[in-house]
């Protein structure tokens, strides 16, 4: 598809959107596999690692100076959401010394997610074309420029997330219950187990299928629901781009369009305000949930 | 959304963002709001111990000015029998001074009294030998008469 012509007159809607959905993993192009363990997407691990250090670095300065006399608003406004996610875990995790790891990793995982998800509100092109410029000034060809800012809109970045939270939970299920308890949960529960040593081998086989089919269900919802959110949000601002992106001259369809992008630019960034919230929140809960139920026995 | 490396990558970044938040974010700031919340609770219950304190104080100072006012009153009533009875004595003290006065005057006058009578009948002895005298033209010999005179002055009295 990608010829001399089309790239004098720009690309087509589709072109830009795929363009747009490539990520930057330094083989100039889109990852042929399904799953490729030798490539890094750079430009997601760049953009988590940002927004990760900007958040534990507002974080910190608000704990630097925290004093339990009157604080600025700065610091309560950050007590304000150290205190949300401390009390989200002391409701669903009933021990205090997992608290002692696990609420930071809540608090982590609720800024970390929230600012990741919040670059959506950055206009869709603007990064892109300066790495464009950037990507072109290196002596590379800009059209294989790929830059996408939104972290959480790459299953990558979820999932291992996701997965990090399942590795907590195993911790806690051997730490909790030792490992031989444990095992023993694996094969007993959710169908209980019998004296009958025949039935108790199926019994043990069906509820071990049943714990790992729990374990993949709830890893592989909890990265796919923020990456599904957010990448649906980011297509959604691409499509929007694309209306003002139609512009020819001043005649009537272009103009309707550009009003078109500034309506639906506007209306969808304010309930992606919500969204971004949102998710961020549900990332978290899951978290505490799903390490909560780590502690209980069935 | 294929997977690749960046996945085990999130999770090292991930882990190491938890680790920072868990030990320079997390404690200081629960720390300081477990603080202020101690205070503040300190701080209710000194409130109260205040409250009682001084409900106890202004018991006490009621108990006091009571005390007071009694002893104030018992001192008063003891002040004005001690001066009533100053007075009864002073006053009895003069009366006596005064019968004494007028004892000792009465006494004084009796004396003068008698004084004057034995004077005056002295005088009328003598104006009697005297105008005797006269009426006999001759000297009496008051040598001679003094016991005549004697018995007048004794039916004079």
């Amino acid at each position: 598809m990608a010829t001399g012509t089309e790239a004098a007159h720009g690309p087509t809607p589709g072109e830009y959107i795929a363009h747009h959905l490539t990520h930057f993993n330094g083989t100039g192009g889109k990852q042929a596999a399904l799953v490729d363990f030798s490539l890094v997407n750079y430009d997601t691990l760049f953009w988590a690692v940002a927004m990760g250090v900007l958040g534990c670095f507002v974080l910190w300065l608000a704990a630097r100076k925290a004093t339990s006399g009157v604080p600025g608003r700065f610091q309560a406004a950050v007590e304000l959401l150290v205190e949300m996610v401390g009390d989200q875990a002391k409701g669903l995790i009933h021990s205090p010394e997992s608290r002692k790891f696990v609420a930071p990793l809540a608090l982590t995982v609720f800024v970390w997610v929230f600012l990741m998800n919040a670059m959506d509100f950055i206009p869709v092109d603007l990064i892109p074309r300066l790495w464009e410029m950037i990507y072109g000034g290196m002596g590379h060809d800009p059209h294989h420029a790929y830059q996408r800012v939104v972290a959480t809109a790459d299953i990558n970045a979820t999932l291992g997330m996701s997965i990090t939270v399942l590795l907590i939970c195993l911790f806690y299920n051997v730490k909790i219950k030792g490992a031989g308890g444990w095992a023993h949960e694996l094969v007993s529960a959710p169908f209980g187990t019998s004296k009958n040593p025949i039935l108790a081998v199926v019994l043990g086989l069906v509820n071990f299928a049943m714990q790992i089919i729990e374990f993949a269900a709830k890893t592989i919802s909890h990265g796919m629901r923020l990456f599904g959110n957010m990448f649906a949000g980011e297509l959604i601002f691409m499509l929007i781009a694309l209306m003002g992106a139609a512009w020819t001259g001043y005649n009537a369809p272009s103009i309707l369009l550009f009003l078109g992008h500034f309506v639906a630019g506007m209306a969808w960034t304010l309930f992606h305000i919500l969204v971004v919230v949102l998710q961020a929140f549900i990332f978290m809960m899951l978290t505490l949930v799903y390490v909560g139920q780590a502690h209980e026995s069935h | 959304m294929n997977l690749n490396a960046t996945l085990l990558a999130q999770i090292v970044v991930f882990l190491a963002f938890v680790v920072f938040t868990m030990k320079f974010v997390w404690p200081p700031i629960v720390k300081a709001l477990d603080e202020r919340a101690k205070k503040i609770a300190d701080g209710l219950a000194a409130a109260d111990k205040a409250k009682t304190d001084l409900a106890l104080a202004e018991k006490r100072v009621g108990e006091e000015l009571r005390k007071a006012r009694e002893s104030a009153s018992d001192l008063r009533g003891g002040a004005e029998k001690q001066a009533t009875q100053l007075v009864d004595d002073a006053r009895a003290e003069a009366a006596r001074i005064i019968a004494q006065a007028r004892e000792a005057a009465e006494k004084e006058a009796d004396a003068a009294a008698q004084r004057a009578k034995d004077d005056l009948r002295e005088q009328i002895a003598l104006l009697a030998v005297a105008g005797a005298e006269r009426i006999l033209r001759r000297e009496v010999n008051a040598q001679a008469h003094a016991d005549l005179l004697a018995n007048l002055k004794q039916e004079l009295r």
